[in-house]
């Protein structure tokens, strides 16, 4: 089993911030998130995998958006009015990097603890296994708790090596 | 903890003074080789005297030391009691490059090397040996046993023929004297005998240290004025644990004997008597006043034991926090930029409440008003734009003031004769560009001095002056900067150039190049380097690694040469790495910027100008020159407007000194944009320098000419290798 350093052991209950991906409801560390924003127009960047929309400015800094959907191989959906961008930080091998992250909707923040994140089974679905930190079972509802860090530091930014 | 960091940035100022000392020394010492001033001399004695005082103050006893051996002979240059010779100067330079050595070790908290410092001491002290005999002894003790230079003042007994210096001194100090502590100065005309010397109690503020002072220069500056005699009281240090090694707690009893007068005596406590508790009291006639002992003069190195105290504990208080002296760290602002800034904002403020009563209460008819304001914000945002990158402008004087010294050793090295002629110096650039630009001057200084120009024998066999002549000149031309490095020798030697591109299969056998072709031939890599290496231009970086710092920068360089007359290098760079003078193209959807310094021109193909390599390659015939077209559509995959050449516009621009054309939909606007990092959050991306936001808020990429033009070829290449 691989070590995911983001599930607390001391049992504290942490705060996720959830949205929806073709039905699904994910979650993040929320403190890894630093604002959403309104889909907006994006400027291409040649020579970027599929999954990497483009960049876009966020008060001066220039920003790579991601299409969550491609990245995880999910069905591409058209963009509509719930279609937001939900910035993150991460810390990439050269400092911290800022993100946006496009997601069908968000959703809610819950707040649970790392005893609820049950180890993700053989396979969920499609997902690539490495993104995911767990499943979170929180009243009927099943939500996949995503590593944002590793998938955002080791496929976007190409430092694959430094992961 | 806040102490520490207080004395690392005391220590920091002390480290920055002192290259700038060592700069004005150098300077000066080249400038003494063509003619002694007096006060040349007097500032490079000046630089000395604080360097030294300063490394005594910091504890860097060997830097105090070796520095004292300097200051006393440039004391005798001073004095007129030694000539100034070649031979000295050379010892002085050196010195200056071992002073600097040693204070970069010691800001690199590096134990310090002796190794130069001791062989240069001997000399030093042969030199001083050829004259004056007494002098000898100081120097010695003090290049062998720093503190021991405390120990002099009995040694300079001599002002007895003083009374010829005491006028000439009074008219000097009488002002400050009076605006200084006029009881005492009261005191000193008093009548009852000659006035013979002062009693001094000094009783310094515990921060004394902590400010850059040291007692002992004062007393060695005492000691200048006639005998002295000090006693310390040491009942004021605490015991050991408590005893706080940046702090003085020593108070002390002078007696000095000499006949100047208080403004003289008090000129020495100028820097410390604002903290400190300085009673002065004149002593007449043929005895010392009442109460003051007579110092044995086992005293004296009670003196010099505290300040070995305090030499060796300094240093041990700071070492913890290693802040980097790192390229990026401070920048010195002139003082009017900082002005203009603060102006400028003070402006912004205005106009922002002029906008601001609008949105408070608008009515239809203010638009005319509100139009002004906002157009007042326009000028004032661009203004303060300009200001602020100002900030990070350096002249150019910075980057040439080291080649006086360079040519001066390289020019006694290869036994050529160099006239050094600078202009421009006040050529302001960006601080980066600058720090950049640096490296790849020194070498083709060192270029031209080593090939370019000629020995003086063939010089005066060509029919020119023995003396050769190399300039530096910097001027701004168009928004950019433009550096010339010219010399007047031999001029590029086309053939051999030719002849061993061809040897080096660098170049087809029938090949016909233009002048400037063959010229670029040089920054090839592995080119420049061939049977000409030598001690001076074969080392550090290469032409082609000069060439790429140039493009790096987003600049570039040409060569102009005249056989016999001498060539002229010249590099032309954008005056700041933050703001580029760009070109907005658009394919298709995307707006691209191009730097304008690197397109030639735009020309619209009528179709007959095209043709075709191999099946593959299209070359668009521009002037004389076949260029290859670069058609930037399919480079990025994006769908243009069309694919058709003739529809669309070819940009001819020049990377890495060849030309391409790259084939665009339309030419939009030109103007200046703000560089942004694309590699911050995301990665560098080939053919692409960064991006930057255009008014809208919308990202525009800019491109990369000379990565555009490599990615471009690698694709070629690739191509030709899979259809192969």
């Amino acid at each position: 089993m691989t070590e995911h350093e983001s599930i607390a052991s001391d049992g504290a209950s942490r705060q996720y911030l959830s949205f929806f991906l073709g039905g699904q409801e994910y979650a993040t560390d929320i403190l890894r998130v630093q604002e959403i924003k309104g889909w907006d127009t994006v400027t291409r960047v040649p020579y970027s995998p599929n999954y990497i929309l483009g960049v876009i400015n966020l008060r001066g800094a220039i920003v790579p958006v991601v299409d969550l959907r491609v990245r995880l191989a999910l069905e591409s959906a058209p963009f509509d009015s719930a279609t937001v961008v939900i910035v993150v930080r991460v810390a990439g091998a050269r400092g911290e990097r800022i993100v946006g992250l496009v997601v069908d909707a968000v959703s809610d923040v819950y707040s649970f603890s790392a005893e609820n994140i049950q180890p993700p089974p053989e396979a969920v679905g499609s997902l690539d296994q490495r993104y995911v930190l767990g499943l979170a079972n929180l009243e009927d509802k099943l939500v996949i708790v995503l590593d944002i860090e590793r998938l955002v530091v080791s496929s976007v930014l190409g430092e694959t090596k430094a992961a | 903890m806040s102490i520490d960091q207080e004395m690392e940035e005391i220590l920091q100022l002390f480290f920055e003074e002192s290259f700038e000392g060592l700069d004005t020394m150098e300077s000066g010492l080249l400038t003494l080789d063509n003619s002694a001033n007096r006060e040349t001399i007097n500032t490079i004695f000046r630089a000395a005297h604080s360097i030294k005082g300063g490394a005594g103050t910091f504890g860097f006893m060997e830097i105090s030391g070796f520095t004292h051996s300097v200051e006393t002979l440039l004391d005798e240059m001073r004095n007129g009691t030694r000539g100034i010779t070649p031979d000295a100067l050379q010892v002085l330079l050196q010195s200056v490059d071992v002073i600097r050595e040693m204070v970069q070790s010691a800001q690199a908290k590096r134990p310090i090397d002796m190794v130069g410092a001791t062989a240069l001491s001997s000399e030093l002290i042969r030199i001083l040996a050829q004259k004056g005999a007494p002098v000898n002894s100081a120097a010695e003790s003090a290049a062998s046993s720093p503190p021991a230079a405390a120990a002099p003042p009995p040694a300079i007994d001599a002002p007895a023929t003083s009374a010829s210096a005491a006028p000439d001194r009074s008219d000097v100090s009488e002002a400050a004297a009076a605006s200084k502590s006029a009881a005492i100065a009261v005191n000193g005309n008093l009548p009852g005998g000659v006035l013979e010397g002062w009693r001094i109690v000094f009783e310094p503020d515990l921060s004394l240290l902590k400010t850059c002072n040291d007692p002992l220069r004062i007393f060695d500056e005492l000691a200048n004025l006639g005998t002295l005699e000090v006693e310390a009281h040491t009942a004021k240090i605490p015991p050991f644990g408590e005893l706080d090694p940046t702090q003085c707690f020593l108070s002390w009893t002078l007696c000095l004997r000499s006949p100047a007068e208080h403004a003289r005596v008090a000129e020495v406590f100028d820097w410390v008597d604002a903290n400190s508790k300085i009673v002065y009291e004149p002593i007449y006639g043929a005895g010392v006043s009442a109460g003051v002992p007579s110092l044995p003069a086992a005293e004296l190195p009670q003196a010099g034991g505290q300040r070995s105290m305090t030499a060796a504990d300094v240093p041990a208080v700071q070492p913890v926090p290693a802040k980097s002296g790192g390229e990026s760290g401070s920048l010195r602002v002139a003082t009017e930029k900082v002005d203009a800034l603060i102006n400028l904002v003070g402006e912004l403020v205005i106009t922002q409440s002029m906008l601001g009563r609008f949105a408070e209460k608008y009515e239809p008819q203010d638009i005319e008003s509100l139009r002004r304001s906002l157009a007042q914000l326009t000028r004032n945002t661009r203004e303060l734009q300009e200001s602020v990158l100002q900030i990070r402008m350096l002249p150019i004087g910075f980057s040439f003031n080291r080649f006086p010294r360079l040519v001066h050793d390289l020019s006694r090295k290869l036994g050529k004769k160099v006239d050094l002629k600078l202009s421009g110096e006040n050529t302001e650039l960006d601080k980066t560009v600058l720090e950049k630009i640096s490296d790849p001057l020194v070498h083709l200084v060192r270029n031209a001095l080593d090939h370019g120009l000629e020995s003086p024998e063939a010089r005066l066999a060509a029919g020119k002056s023995d003396t050769g002549t190399l300039e530096l000149n910097a001027f701004h031309e168009g928004g950019s900067i433009v550096i010339e490095v010219r010399d007047d020798g031999a001029g590029l030697n086309k053939d051999r150039i030719l002849a061993k591109a061809r040897e080096r299969g660098l170049v087809d056998a029938d090949a016909l190049l233009s002048d400037e072709n063959i010229y670029n031939l040089i920054f090839v890599a592995g080119f420049s380097t061939a049977d000409t290496v030598s001690d001076v231009s074969g080392r550090g970086v290469g032409m082609d690694v000069v060439r790429r710092n140039i493009n790096d920068l987003g600049g570039h360089v040409q060569i102009l040469s005249v056989p016999g007359r001498g060539s002229t290098i010249r590099i032309r760079l954008p005056l700041t790495l933050a703001i580029l003078e760009g070109q907005m193209l658009r394919v298709g959807k995307e707006i691209y910027v191009a730097s304008l310094v690197s397109i030639i021109e735009t020309v619209q193909s009528k179709g007959e100008d095209i043709s075709c390599v191999a099946g593959r390659t299209e070359l668009f015939k521009h002037r004389s020159d076949y260029l290859p077209i670069i058609r930037l559509y399919d480079l990025f995959g994006i769908e243009p407007d069309s694919r058709d050449i003739t529809d669309g516009l070819l940009v001819v621009l020049e990377a890495d000194g060849r030309r391409v054309a790259m084939l665009v939909d339309e030419l939009l606007a030109q103007q200046q944009v703000v560089i942004k990092s694309l590699e911050t959050n995301f990665k560098q991306v080939p053919g692409l320098a960064g991006a930057t936001i255009h008014g809208d808020g919308t990202v525009a990429l800019i491109l990369d000419v000379p990565g555009l033009v490599r990615t471009f070829l690698e694709r070629q290449s690739m191509q030709f290798g899979r259809a192969a």
